[in-house]
């Protein structure tokens, strides 16, 4: 008899070679997991190859989901459940697995020949080394091939519905409904009836199995997380970046271009946006990075909203015409989706290190502003900012999200897009002289220039990237005038301070005295590890940035509140050095660059012990 | 309805001037700044005189240039311009063109800029066949950085970045634009107004990339470098599409076609008028257009082909990518559009 049991929370890690579909079965559970209702955060984690030799560690690919009844913030450290459909997922992702954790493994891949690839020297299913776990040896092929025999199909094409026969036995294990992927696999392989009648049969056979053998000696429940009122989906973090910036031109009236040369991990960026030509999105695959961001230039000057986007090696490309767009103040939108660097790094792996890069990368006084998104969800609203920021400010802004938010995915609120501010690009439309002339220098009250777009009659003037004369824009080499035009540039970037919302403190006990500040992706480990921080009886405060450029007015303030300040990121402190010049506070570097998101029990179990040092001070 | 030039052109989708325009109509009020006597006066001068020929609306005409002395060229137009960096300006100008079917979108360009630091781009945006027009100075010199050797000097070249003699091999802008796919290639001297005239009004004419290379002369770095091209006696070879390809003294000398199949040089008198080369600009094969391309000296100049070496029809990257799109002009449905877009097919309700 299989009794149930109910957990708040889960962790599964689905591991296989990169030929066995782990990142289509993980993404269908997270489908199924969100019509349960829970609350979850994904980390899909896959080898730069496209095909690694099969079979070896190297060529593993996996996907890891945590689902929980209350609010997560984190796709988990270390998963509960380890679905290892051949032996190099086994050794790839064993030392992650906590003692007593479950194995499913599928057996069919654990040949001799297979074990001696990765170096087992006997089988670990049968050799009593995972005595410590509760492991499921089940032949998943076999049993998915036999499901599958009445279809007529190959067998290497039957023994591939493997992945579906062990999604339906996860499923039925925490109580998932088949139907979504169900209707998925009906539309997925619409023009293939055999493949797609041999999926859905290995994925119904595998619930069954669950269900009429007594292998499974628990099945759990995870309750529905309690989650404000509101139409929600799923959303990973490269597709709500392009709807943001959708969302930002629509409402702008402007038409969206993106020029984009594929990069790893932005490349969606650019396949999300060439899927929308029915919304009028117009797509540049450029041949480099360069002529990426010029045409996307180019379009800013055309009058309609220019995007690049792409990753570290990419942005380094890009720079000195993102130093044009700083002289000529139009807009631009510059997606730099950051992996682990430098050069080819490890271009599937995130990091964070491409802050100072994003403030300080341009020749010559270049500011702009910079803005992080903090969840995969939130990469559309930090978008959908940076567009209104680009355009009421005419000037290129940096938006940085990472690896980890790009394919990371979570259930999002729907936003309702006529309740978004407005967006005004305020071309100008006629002389700005007393005399009729018209200067493309003149500024508003921001310290926005104006902006007159190619076609608008009288207004005809020339831009380029020789310093301007203040106000009329004519090419100028006056000494004074370089120094006054070099700092109304910055006090104008500076000016969006104005519009940047303060930082705000979260501090249940109101007397925490070690701040946690972070920054982008780091969101969830910070705000994850400081609530195990708090369950464990100490006070901490965090807050976190969306602004690195300008900063928010109230930070300095903020730091100055606390004994301890301490600054978690990716990279070997930028934030932190910013934070130490620009105020002279003496905060903590926290560094993590292993190409993975901080560990949240790490971060959780070093705050402890830095709290209680500080305590006993 | 607004009055625009016939589909199919290169013009077509640009607003007429209602009022006609003169040369003082592009005509801008900065002083202009080249050394005396550079080539690229004169260029100048025809474009602001061939401009208002074409009838379009001053404010509808785009010129996007690089770097290097030939780039200040849009501050002297009174239209939109912008002088941009280092051999971005086809890509710059890509992005402009594709999101503004209204313009009439130029380039301005050097044999550093668009053959060096930009070769990338100037492949790539003839490839593409956007509709641009690209002006390319080439005065087979570096002018602005002060008279290093450029990837269009002749081997041997002796300049102060190569005080022995430059070992570089140039390029022939014309073989290379007729290699990347180009479907108009000319080229024009600085100092002919008339054929200049003549071949970049057939440039912004042409729907797709255009590229016209002007021989233009640095007086202070490689003076007359051209020279021995533009005299009475010397080896320009115009060419004029439907007829025999002649040049010389009274056209006693012709382009004829070898038993290999290449072009060579002949007297006219020793083999027959009749067998002479008859130039056909729009041959869909490029071979024999990229075959005149070769009669061009690498080293000093003694003989060149001028004029329009191919001009081919084909549609443009802009118009094919500007049919796949929907836009919404209406701003209420682009946003339900979007909404039901973001929303997707498969959302839960809390």
């Amino acid at each position: 008899m299989t009794t149930v049991t109910t957990v708040d929370h889960v962790v599964i890690r689905f591991a296989g070679d990169s030929g066995d579909g782990m990142q289509l079965t993980g993404d269908r559970f997270t489908h199924d997991t969100a019509a349960a209702g829970n609350d979850f955060s994904t980390l899909p984690n896959f080898p730069a190859e496209i095909r690694a030799p099969q079979g070896t560690v190297a060529g593993v690919s996996s996907f890891q989901l945590h689902f929980a009844d209350f609010d997560i913030r984190t796709p988990g450290d270390r998963p509960d459940v380890l679905v290892a459909m051949n032996p190099a997922a086994l050794k790839a992702n064993l030392g992650d697995l906590p003692r007593g954790g479950l194995i499913i493994a599928d057996t069919a891949d654990f040949t001799p020949r297979n074990l001696a690839k990765v170096g087992y020297a006997s089988d670990p299913l049968t050799d009593g080394s995972l005595a410590d776990y509760q492991v499921h040896a089940l032949d998943l092929s076999g049993q998915a091939t036999a499901a599958v025999a009445s279809l007529g199909l190959g067998r290497k094409d039957a023994a591939r519905t493997k992945n579906m026969y062990a999604l339906g036995l996860l499923d039925w294990l925490y109580h998932r409904p088949v139907e979504g992927t169900i209707s998925f696999l009906e539309k997925k392989f619409a023009t293939a009836p055999q493949v797609r009648d041999a999926n859905i049969a290995a994925l119904k056979a595998g619930y069954a199995f669950g269900e009429t053998t007594e292998v499974f000696a628990n099945r759990y429940k995870v309750a529905p997380a309690p989650a404000p009122a509101g139409t929600y989906r799923q959303v990973s973090g490269n597709r709500a970046l392009a709807y943001g910036l959708m969302a930002g031109a629509a409402k702008a009236g402007l038409q969206l271009f993106l020029g984009a040369y594929p990069i790893t991990p932005a490349s969606d960026v650019l396949h999300h946006l060439a899927a929308a030509k029915d919304a009028g999105v117009l797509t540049f695959q450029a041949e480099d990075e360069i002529a990426a961001v010029g045409a996307a230039l180019g379009a800013s000057f055309a009058g309609q909203l220019g995007v690049t986007a792409t990753s570290g090696p990419g942005l380094a490309l890009k720079m000195e015409t993102i130093g044009l767009a700083v002289m000529l103040e139009l807009p631009l939108v510059i997606c730099d989706i950051q992996r682990a660097g430098p050069a080819t790094g490890m271009p599937t792996k995130t990091e964070q290190a491409d802050l100072t890069q994003a403030l300080f990368g341009r020749h010559g006084e270049a500011p702009l502003p910079v803005i992080a998104a903090q969840s995969p969800g939130d990469c559309f609203a930090a978008a959908y900012e940076a567009v209104k920021i680009a355009i009421d400010y005419r000037t290129p802004v940096i938006l940085l999200s990472d690896g980890y938010l790009a394919n990371g995915a979570e259930p999002w609120p729907v936003p309702d897009l006529a309740a978004l501010p407005p967006i005004d690009p305020a071309f100008a439309t006629g002389p700005n002289r007393p005399d009729g002339g018209f200067w493309p220098y003149l500024r508003d009250d921001k310290l926005a220039r104006a902006w007159a777009v190619p076609g608008t009659p009288g207004l005809e003037h020339r831009i380029g990237g020789i310093e301007k004369a203040d106000g009329t824009g004519a090419v100028s080499y006056d000494p004074a005038n370089h120094e006054f035009m070099v700092n109304l540039r910055k006090q104008k970037v500076d000016n969006i301070q104005a519009v940047v919302p303060p930082v705000e403190v979260d501090d249940p006990s109101g007397r925490a005295r070690v701040l946690v500040l972070g920054w982008g992706s780091t969101y969830g480990p910070i705000s994850a590890a400081a609530r195990r921080v708090r369950t464990a009886g100490r006070r901490v405060a965090t807050a976190h940035l969306r602004h690195l450029n300008p900063l928010p007015a109230n930070l300095g303030e903020v730091l100055r509140a606390y004994d301890r300040v301490i600054v978690p990121e990716m990279n070997l402190g930028q934030l932190a050095m910013v934070l130490r010049s620009t105020y002279l506070v003496d905060v903590q570097s926290y560094s993590r660059v292993r190409g993975l998101p901080i560990s949240l029990s790490e971060l959780a179990a070093d705050l402890v012990a830095l709290i209680d040092e500080e305590d006993a001070e | 309805m607004t009055a625009t030039t016939p589909a199919g052109t290169g013009l077509a989708g640009v607003p007429l001037s209602v009022t006609p325009l003169s040369r003082k109509d592009f005509t801008s009020d900065q002083e202009v700044r080249w050394c005396p006597g550079c080539g690229d006066y004169a260029v100048l001068a025809t474009f602001q005189g061939l401009m208002p020929t074409l009838g379009i609306r001053r404010e509808n005409t785009v010129i996007v240039s690089g770097i290097g002395c030939s780039s200040r060229f849009p501050y002297y137009v009174d239209s939109y311009g912008m002088h941009s960096i280092h051999g971005r300006a086809p890509a710059i100008a890509t992005g402009v063109a594709m999101t503004r079917p209204d313009l009439a979108v130029w380039v301005v360009t050097g044999d550093g800029d668009a053959l060096s630091i930009g070769g990338n781009h100037l492949i790539h945006a003839l490839r593409r066949n956007v509709n641009i027009t690209i002006m390319l100075f080439n005065n087979r010199i570096y002018g602005l950085t002060k008279g290093q050797y450029s990837p269009t000097s002749e081997q041997g070249k002796v300049t102060k970045s190569t005080p022995a003699g430059s070992v570089d091999r140039p390029f022939n802008p014309l073989s290379l634009a007729l290699g990347a796919e180009a479907t108009f290639v000319a080229r024009t001297v600085d100092s002919h107004r008339a054929h200049l005239t003549e071949v970049l009004t057939a440039a912004i004419s042409h729907r797709g990339a255009s590229i016209v290379e002007i021989y233009q002369n640095c007086p202070i770095f490689n003076d007359g470098a051209f020279d021995a091209l533009k005299g009475a006696d010397g080896g320009l070879i115009p060419l004029r599409h439907g007829e025999p390809i002649t040049f010389g003294p009274d056209g006693s000398r012709g382009v004829v076609r070898g038993p290999d199949g290449t072009l060579r040089i002949a007297d006219v008198a020793e083999v027959g008028l009749g067998n002479v080369l008859v130039h056909d600009a729009h041959a869909d094969d490029p071979g024999t257009a990229f075959a005149l391309s070769r009669l061009t000296d690498t080293e000093a100049l003694h003989t060149s082909p001028i004029g329009i070496l191919r001009d081919v029809e084909r549609p443009t990257y802009d118009d094919l990518a500007r049919a796949q799109l929907t836009v919404h002009e209406d701003p209420e449905e682009r946003l339900a559009g979007l909404q039901a877009m973001i929303t997707g097919g498969d959302t839960w309700t809390v």
